[in-house]
């Protein structure tokens, strides 16, 4: 057995010599899925570099166009904060859903990205609020819409001594509102059997200007549904409309069966939750 | 094998400890400091009863390593009472008897603190929320949750 070793730059350039360097070095952020895939020996990492004493993943920036949200950022650090609150509910409502207070205490919205779980409550919401991650490595930075970033289960395009520095959304425009809701068995702690995002912004006559739906649970990833957006922009959310909505999105679905929801029930309910989820992002926009 | 050298507090005392990169705050707590107030119940950070409170927030110790904690702040159970006198949730718990078998009490315990110390009138709907990480397999839930609130109504009225 390899002994584990522990590093914590301070620095993005620090982080990638080490992730860099070597083999079986990995990002270690909240450690909420990390620590149980290395107990369960899924895993065994020869470094786990922390990134959470590197100040920009660290920090909630809200600019003139755009949010920053360091990778390293908590789930209950976003609760918190005023502004994200009310410029993306859903978002943040999103990130919530993730386990109980006491995950939601190290639980970063880096991780739940980068873990690349198809059923990862934030991602779908990111995806359809237009998230691009910041990615630092050994060439520098680059950035990177969410959903070409995940690849497979547990898989993203990450390469060799890369890492996620942090998600960068365009600041919603006036009249836009976002959502996300999920399907589970139970009414808390649990994993989406079905998710939905969706994010829109109106124009004065109150028809739709732009749209993104994302759906997770669904496919191998959390994907756009880009049929939805041409489904919605121009119109007003009438029954016809919803009726569309809900076929493009069961349309999108390439999900498993298993013992969480039949490819028939998952299918269906990626319909359903896609229309929920757009009246209440279609209130949220209305009011806002 | 190299260890980490860790400074932190625990408690109100500061405390060094040394650590391997894979040990973890409640393999720390338990083993190498002899706090076993802080409960290994999955180590999975699903059943909540190694909560602790890191730097003000409530977290599931078997999910913290303890060579990122120098300088940390850490409150364990074992800080909840003042000598022989109980903390007011603690004396709640055995006056609704809010314990049966007591391995989750703990963690319950501190993640009740940890919640009364961000909201001390919370509703019933949020004290089951803030709850819903801690499992007990013993009282059904009802009588923590009512012990909980009727600590919190002792806080406030001991408090104004």
């Amino acid at each position: 057995m390899i002994e584990l070793k522990y590093e914590a730059p301070e620095t993005v350039k620090a982080a990638v010599k080490l992730l860099s360097a070597g083999r079986g070095a990995k990002v270690f952020a909240g450690g909420t899925d990390l620590i149980v895939q290395m107990k369960e020996e899924m895993i065994e990492p020869a470094l786990l570099v922390d990134i959470k004493k590197i100040g920009e993943t660290r920090e909630i920036e809200i600019n003139k166009n755009d949010i920053r949200i360091g990778a390293a950022v908590t789930g209950a650090e976003i609760g918190e904060n005023k502004k994200l609150n009310a410029m993306l509910p859903g978002l943040v409502e999103a990130v919530q859903l993730i386990g109980s207070d006491q995950v939601q205490g190290r639980a970063t919205v880096g991780g739940n990205l980068c873990n690349a779980s198809p059923a990862a409550d934030s991602v779908p919401a990111m995806i359809a609020a237009g998230a691009k991650a910041v990615i630092a490595g050994p060439k520098g930075k680059r950035t990177i819409a969410v959903e070409k970033l995940l690849t497979g289960p547990g898989k993203t395009g990450l390469k060799k001594g890369e890492f996620a520095v942090a998600l960068v959304l365009p600041r919603p425009a006036k009249k836009s509102g976002d959502a996300y809701l999920r399907f589970i068995p139970r009414t808390e702690m649990d994993i989406a059997v079905v998710g939905a995002g969706i994010a829109l912004t109106l124009n004065k006559d109150g028809t739709c200007k732009s749209a993104r739906l994302a759906l997770g649970a669904v496919a191998p990833t959390a994907q756009l549904v880009p049929a939805a957006s041409k489904i919605l922009v121009g119109n007003k959310l009438d029954d016809d409309v919803l009726a569309a909505l809900a076929d493009v999105a069961s349309a999108a679905c390439k999900p498993i069966d298993d013992k969480r929801g039949t490819i028939d029930f998952r299918t269906k309910v990626a319909g359903v939750l896609a229309c929920r989820a757009a009246k209440i992002a279609w209130e949220r926009a209305e009011k806002s | 094998m190299s260890k980490h050298l860790v400074t932190a507090t625990i408690n109100g005392d500061e405390v060094d400890f040394t650590c391997h990169a894979d040990q973890t705050l409640l393999e720390v707590l338990r083993e190498d400091l002899q706090m076993t107030g802080t409960k290994n119940g999955c180590g999975s950070g699903d059943c909540g009863a190694c909560t602790v409170i890191l730097n003000g927030r409530p977290v599931n110790a078997c999910l913290v390593l303890g060579a990122e904690l120098d300088g940390a702040k850490i409150e364990t159970i074992e800080g909840m009472g003042k000598g022989n006198e109980l903390h007011p949730l603690q004396q709640k718990f055995l006056d609704h008897a809010a314990l049966q078998c007591g391995i989750c009490t703990p963690g319950f315990l501190t993640m009740a603190k940890a919640l009364l110390d961000r909201n001390p009138d919370p509703t019933e709907t949020e004290v089951r929320f803030a709850l819903a990480g801690n499992l007990c397999r013993c009282t059904g839930y009802d009588k923590i949750v009512r012990a909980v609130i009727d600590a919190a109504a002792d806080m406030r009225a001991n408090q104004s």
